[in-house]
C-alpha cells in the first residue's frame, strides 16, 4: 500500500474512534429524550463530572479501574438524585427543562470550580495499556484509544441486545414518551424513568471517565461535547440508539475530514452535514417523525 | 469581609434605586485610589486570573499597601473570559464604579472589547497578560500599557532557535484564533529569515481538543520540526497526544512557553525535555526572582508562574507611575512619562517598555525537567515587538 | 382578550419613568438601561415564537448576531455609515436568514426544534470564527457609530448616551406596540392556535406552516434590529453573539418575566440584567447563585413575574 492510502485509512480510524466516544455521550441523551421526553442541556456537564470523579479517585487510589468502579455507582446516584429535581417538569413544556438544565450547567460548573479548582489535570493511563502501536515509520497509535473504542463497541452491543430482548427495550422501541403505552406493557413508568435517567447520566459520566486519560480534565470540558451530541441525536433521530450510533460515526468522520479538507471552516462541517441530513429526512435518519 | 459586605449593600442599593438616585458612592473625594481588576476568576482561565490578582496585591503590599501615598480600593469583576460580555463589564467598572485604573485581562478577545471601552472613556489601562498585537500596535494609546508580552515575541524567539538547529521544513499547528496566528507569524518570520520554510499551517477551531486527525497529517507531511501554540487544557492534551502518537522522536516539537506553563502536572512524562521560549523560566539567576517566588507561595499558597510575574510587574509599573506624581492622578502626562522611563525590576529580569508600551525583554529558551520549565539560555536579548501600525512608536 | 385597565396604567407609568430617567441618572445607568431595553426587544421577539407560537428556539441568537455583524460589514473603516442605509440591510439580512433557516427548522417541532435551532446558531458561530476578515474569534471594532443624518437633517446622534437611550426606548416601545398589533390580528390568533392545537387549525384549512414561517421571519428581523443596535452601542462584535450562553440568557428573560405576555420579557430583561449586575462584582463564584436562582425560578415561578401580576389581579 502506498503511504497516502495508509494515512487515509488512519484518518478513517481516527474518525471512527472519535465517533465511538461521542456515541456514549449521545446515546444517553437520545435515551432520555426518547423515553422521558426530557431535554437535558446539562448532559455535557455529566461528562465533565465523570472525568473529574475519575481524576479524583485515580489520584486517591492510584488505579483508574478502581476509580471507575467507585465513580460509576456515584454517577448513578447523582442521576437518581437529579431525577427528583426533574419530576415537576415531566408534564411541563420543554422550555422549562431547557432552563432548569441551563441553570444546572452553571451550578455544576461552579461547584467543580469550588471543589477541584481550575487547574488542568492529567489522569494516568493504566500501565498495561500505556503504549503505542507503530503504524508507519513515524506514526504510532496509542493502544489506550483502541481500548476505548473496544469498550464503546461493547457497550453499544449491550445496548442493542437490551433493546432487542427486554421489556424495557420494547418500551424504548415503541418510542413511548407516552405513559399509557408504557403502562400497557405492564411496566412501572416511574421506575423506567428513574432507570433511564440514571443510565443516561452514567453513560455520559462513564464516557468522561474513560476519556479522562486522553483528554485531561479541565474547566468547561463538557460544553463542547454537549452540542456535538445534540447534532448526533438530531441526525440519528430522537430516541434511536441505532441512529445515535450511525450519527456519531458520521460526525466523527465529518469532523476528521473537515479538518483536512477545509481547515478554515472545520468547525462548520458537522453542522453542514446536519443541515444536509435534515433536508433529506427532517426527523433524522431513524426518526419516527415529529 | 467588611468591604465585601459594604459592596453588596452598595450594589443592591444601586440596583434597587436603579439610578433614580445618582450613584454618589463612587464620587466622594476620599484619598483612595480605585483599581478595577477585570480578570477571569471563573472558567478556563480562572487560575491565570487568580495568580495575576494575588501577585498584583503582593507587590502592592510589599510597597506598604499604598501607591503614590494613597490607599487602595480594589473593585474586582469576573470577566469569565467571555468576550461577549467584555464591553459591558469594562463599562461597568469605568462608569459605574468609576475606577481610576483598569487592570486586565487574560483573554485577548475580552481585551479587544476592553481596549475599545478604555479608549472611548480615555481610561488608564494596564494589561497583565493578553498578547494581542493591536494593544501595542494599531490601537496603541498613551494611557494603555502592557507588562506581559506580545504573541509575536515568544514565537519569533522560537523561530530563531529552530533555524539554528539546521531544521529546514516546519509545520505549525494552533487554534484558529488571532493569538495563534500572531504567534505562528512571529515564528514564521524568524524561521524563514534563518533559511527555513513553514510548509503547512494546521488549524482547528478554538477551543476544540480532538487532535488525532491533525497529528496524522503531521506524520504524513514528515517535516523536520513542528511548532505548536496552545494554552491551558488544550496544551496539556496536545503534548500528551503528540507523544502518544510517537511523533516526539521523529519530529521535534517546539512552541512558546504557554505550551508547558501551568500544565506540567497534567502532561507528565509526555512533556519531559520539551523546549519552549518565553520571557520567564524556572531557575533564573536573579535576586528579585529568588525573593519573589517564596513570597508569592506564602501569599497565595500556589507556586509562582509567568502569570504571577506579570501581575506583579503590572503593580510595580503602577507603583512607579503613581510615585512619580505623588498620587496625583490628574497629572496623567507626567505619570505616563515616568512609566515610559521606568526600568522594572522584574522576577523575569530587568526590562523597560517600548515606545508602544510593550516590554522590551529577554526571551529565554527553557527545557522541561520534572515539574519545571528550566532556564537553558537567553534565546534573544532585549527583544522588542515590531508594533506594526502604532503611531506612537 | 382585553387587557385590564390597571395593567395599561402600570405599563404607562413604567414608560413615563423611563422617559424621565435620563434627567436623573448618570452615564453608566443610561448605558445599562439602553442595553437592557435592547435586550428587551430581543426577548420580546423571542416571546413571539416561544410564548405565542410554542416554538422554543435556542438559536435566536443567530439573527441577533447577523444584525450585529451587519454593522461591522457595512461600516467603512474610519468613517460613519448611514443609519438609514445600513439598518434596513441589517434587518433584511436577519429576516432573509430567518426565512432560509425557518424553511429548514420549522419542519420539526418539540425537542427536535430546540436542538436544531441551537445547532444552526452554532454553525454561524463557527462561520464567524472562520472569517478572519471579520476579526475571527477575537471579534472586531466598529470605530465610528452610524450617522443618523438624513438629507442634511440630523434627528439624533447615537454617539451621545442620552440620545442613544431614547432611541433604545423608542425601539422597545415600538416593538411592543408592533407585536401587540400583530398578535391582536387574525395572524396572532392563528399563531396562538398553532401553539394550542395545530392539528385542528390544519383541519380548518389554515396553512399553519406559513404562519409559523411568517412569525419566525418577523422575530428574526426584530432580533436583527436589537443586534444591530447592540453592536452600535459599544462598537464591538464577536462570535459569542451567536453563542448558546446568550441564547439561554434571553430565553431566561422571557420565562422569568412571563412568556406569552409581551410585557413579561421586558420585566425579565430588567430583572436578569440588574441581578447579574449586582452579583458579578460580589463573588468570584457568582455563577453559582445565578444558576441556583434560575433553577428556583423555573420550579417556583413557572409563569414568571408576569404570572404573579396576573394572579394577583384575579
Amino acid at each position: 500500500m502506498s503511504d497516502s492510502v495508509i494515512f487515509f485509512l488512519i484518518q478513517v480510524l481516527n474518525g471512527v474512534q472519535y465517533g465511538l466516544l461521542l456515541f456514549l455521550v449521545a446515546s444517553g441523551l437520545t435515551l432520555v429524550f426518547g423515553i422521558m421526553g426530557i431535554i437535558n442541556l446539562a448532559h455535557g456537564s455529566f461528562y465533565m463530572v465523570g472525568a473529574y470523579l475519575a481524576y479524583a479517585f485515580a489520584e486517591a487510589t492510584g488505579n483508574l479501574f478502581l476509580a471507575i468502579l467507585i465513580a460509576v455507582p456515584l454517577s448513578i446516584l447523582l442521576g437518581l438524585a437529579l431525577e427528583y429535581l426533574f419530576r415537576p417538569l415531566y408534564r411541563r413544556d420543554h422550555l422549562y427543562q431547557v432552563l432548569l438544565t441551563y441553570g444546572l450547567i452553571l451550578v455544576l460548573e461552579e461547584s467543580r470550580s469550588l471543589i477541584f479548582g481550575d487547574d488542568v489535570h492529567g489522569v494516568k493511563i493504566p500501565d498495561f495499556l500505556d503504549f503505542s502501536l507503530p503504524l508507519t515509520a513515524n506514526l504510532s497509535y496509542p493502544v489506550y484509544r483502541l481500548a476505548i473504542s473496544a469498550v464503546c463497541l461493547a457497550l453499544a452491543g449491550a445496548m442493542a441486545l437490551l433493546i432487542a430482548r427486554t421489556r424495557l427495550g420494547m418500551a424504548i422501541r415503541a418510542g413511548a414518551s407516552n405513559r399509557e403505552m408504557v403502562q400497557s406493557l405492564g411496566i412501572d413508568v416511574g421506575l423506567v424513568f428513574r432507570l433511564v435517567f440514571a443510565a443516561g447520566v452514567a453513560l455520559a459520566a462513564f464516557a468522561g471517565m474513560i476519556a479522562a486519560p486522553v483528554a485531561s480534565v479541565f474547566p468547561g470540558m463538557g460544553n463542547q461535547i454537549l452540542i456535538i451530541s445534540f447534532v448526533i441525536v438530531v441526525i440519528g433521530g430522537i430516541g434511536s440508539i441505532k441512529g445515535a450510533f450511525l450519527g456519531a460515526l458520521l460526525i466523527g468522520l465529518a469532523d476528521t475530514f473537515g479538518q483536512i479538507l477545509a481547515p478554515q471552516f472545520a468547525g462548520t462541517s458537522v453542522y453542514v452535514l446536519m443541515a444536509a441530513v435534515l433536508l433529506w429526512r427532517p426527523a433524522g435518519l431513524f426518526g419516527r417523525g415529529s | 469581609m467588611d468591604r465585601n459586605r459594604r459592596r453588596i449593600v452598595q450594589g443592591l442599593a444601586a440596583t434597587a434605586a436603579a439610578g433614580f438616585v445618582p450613584a454618589r458612592f463612587a464620587i466622594g473625594q476620599q484619598a483612595k485610589v480605585k483599581l478595577g481588576m477585570m480578570l477571569p476568576y471563573s472558567g478556563t482561565y480562572a487560575l491565570l486570573g487568580k495568580n495575576i490578582d494575588d501577585a498584583f496585591r503582593l507587590a502592592i503590599n510589599e510597597a506598604g499597601g499604598k501607591i503614590g501615598g494613597r490607599e487602595i480600593d480594589y473593585v474586582t469583576l469576573d470577566d469569565e473570559a467571555e468576550p461577549s460580555k467584555g464591553a459591558n463589564n469594562a463599562n461597568t467598572l469605568i462608569n459605574r464604579d468609576k475606577v481610576d485604573f483598569l487592570i486586565g485581562t487574560v483573554h485577548s478577545g475580552v481585551q479587544m472589547a476592553m481596549l475599545k471601552v478604555a479608549r472611548d472613556n480615555e481610561t488608564f489601562m494596564l494589561i497583565p497578560n493578553a498578547g494581542l498585537k493591536e494593544a501595542t500596535g494599531a490601537l496603541c494609546t498613551p494611557y494603555i500599557f502592557r507588562t506581559s508580552f506580545s504573541n509575536w515575541q515568544p514565537g519569533f524567539a522560537m523561530g530563531t532557535v529552530a533555524a539554528t538547529r539546521s531544521a529546514k521544513r516546519a509545520v505549525s499547528i494552533t487554534w484558529d484564533y488571532a493569538a495563534g496566528a500572531e504567534s505562528i507569524g512571529g515564528f514564521k518570520e524568524a524561521f524563514t529569515k534563518g533559511g527555513g520554510t513553514v510548509e503547512k499551517e494546521l488549524l482547528l477551531p478554538f477551543p476544540q481538543v480532538e487532535f488525532q486527525s491533525l497529528l496524522t497529517q503531521i506524520a504524513a507531511l514528515k517535516p523536520d520540526i513542528c511548532y505548536a501554540f496552545f494554552a491551558g487544557g488544550g496544551a496539556a492534551k496536545f503534548v500528551k497526544d503528540y507523544a502518544a502518537a510517537g511523533l516526539r522522536t521523529s519530529i521535534p516539537l517546539y512552541g512558546p512557553g504557554f505550551l508547558t506553563d501551568g500544565v506540567l502536572q497534567a502532561q507528565g512524562e509526555a512533556a519531559q525535555g520539551l523546549e519552549t521560549t518565553l520571557h520567564y523560566a524556572d531557575g533564573l539567576d536573579n535576586a528579585k526572582d529568588k525573593a519573589f517566588r517564596p513570597a508569592f507561595k506564602k501569599a497565595s499558597g500556589r507556586d509562582a508562574d509567568v502569570y504571577a510575574v506579570q501581575g506583579y510587574d503590572t503593580a510595580q509599573l503602577l507603583i512607579s507611575g503613581m510615585a512619580a506624581v505623588k498620587g496625583d492622578i490628574k497629572a496623567r502626562k507626567e505619570m505616563i512619562a515616568a512609566m515610559e522611563k521606568t526600568e522594572i525590576d522584574s522576577p523575569r529580569g530587568k526590562f523597560r517598555l517600548s515606545r508602544a508600551h510593550n516590554p522590551i525583554q529577554d526571551m529565554y529558551l527553557r527545557k522541561v525537567a520534572g515539574l519545571e520549565n528550566r532556564y537553558v539560555s537567553v534565546a534573544i536579548k532585549a527583544l522588542d515587538d515590531p508594533a506594526i501600525g502604532c503611531k506612537m512608536a | 382578550m382585553s387587557r385590564t385597565l390597571w395593567l395599561r396604567i402600570l405599563l404607562l407609568a413604567g414608560l413615563a419613568a423611563l422617559l424621565v430617567f435620563p434627567l436623573l441618572a448618570d452615564k453608566f445607568y443610561l448605558q445599562l438601561f439602553a442595553k437592557i431595553m435592547l435586550m428587551a426587544v430581543f426577548a420580546m421577539s423571542l416571546d413571539l415564537l416561544v410564548g405565542y407560537g410554542g416554538l422554543v428556539s435556542l438559536g435566536h441568537t443567530a439573527f441577533f448576531g447577523i444584525g450585529a455583524y451587519a454593522v461591522l460589514i457595512l461600516s467603512p473603516q474610519a468613517a460613519a455609515a448611514s443609519l438609514w442605509l445600513t439598518l434596513p440591510v441589517a434587518v433584511g439580512a436577519a429576516a432573509l436568514a430567518a426565512l432560509v433557516i425557518g424553511l429548514l427548522v420549522l419542519r420539526s417541532s418539540g425537542v427536535y426544534f430546540i436542538m436544531v435551532t441551537l445547532a444552526f446558531t452554532q454553525m454561524f458561530y463557527y462561520l464567524a470564527i472562520g472569517m478572519k476578515s471579520l476579526g475571527g474569534s477575537d471579534g472586531a471594532y466598529v470605530y465610528v457609530k452610524p450617522d443618523a443624518s438624513l438629507l442634511g437633517w440630523t434627528p439624533f446622534d447615537l454617539e451621545r448616551p442620552a440620545q442613544f437611550y431614547y432611541v433604545a426606548l423608542a425601539l422597545m416601545a415600538g416593538t411592543y406596540f408592533l407585536l401587540r398589533m400583530v398578535l391582536d390580528s387574525l395572524f396572532g390568533q392563528v399563531l396562538r392556535g398553532v401553539k394550542s392545537n395545530e392539528q385542528r387549525l390544519h383541519a380548518l384549512g389554515f396553512a399553519t406552516f406559513r404562519y409559523k414561517l411568517a412569525a419566525f421571519i418577523l422575530a428574526g428581523a426584530l432580533a436583527g434590529l436589537a443586534g444591530y443596535f447592540d453592536a452600535v452601542q459599544f462598537g464591538f462584535v464577536n462570535p459569542d453573539l451567536f453563542g448558546w450562553r446568550l441564547a439561554g440568557e434571553v430565553l431566561m428573560m422571557v420565562i422569568l418575566g412571563g412568556m406569552g405576555t409581551l410585557y413579561g420579557p421586558i420585566l425579565g430583561a430588567f430583572a436578569l440584567v440588574l441581578l447579574e449586575n449586582a452579583l458579578i462584582g460580589e463573588t468570584r463564584h457568582w455563577l453559582l447563585p445565578m444558576g441556583l436562582f434560575i433553577i428556583v425560578a423555573v420550579l417556583a415561578l413557572p409563569r414568571g413575574i408576569g404570572g404573579l401580576i396576573e394572579r394577583n389581579r384575579a
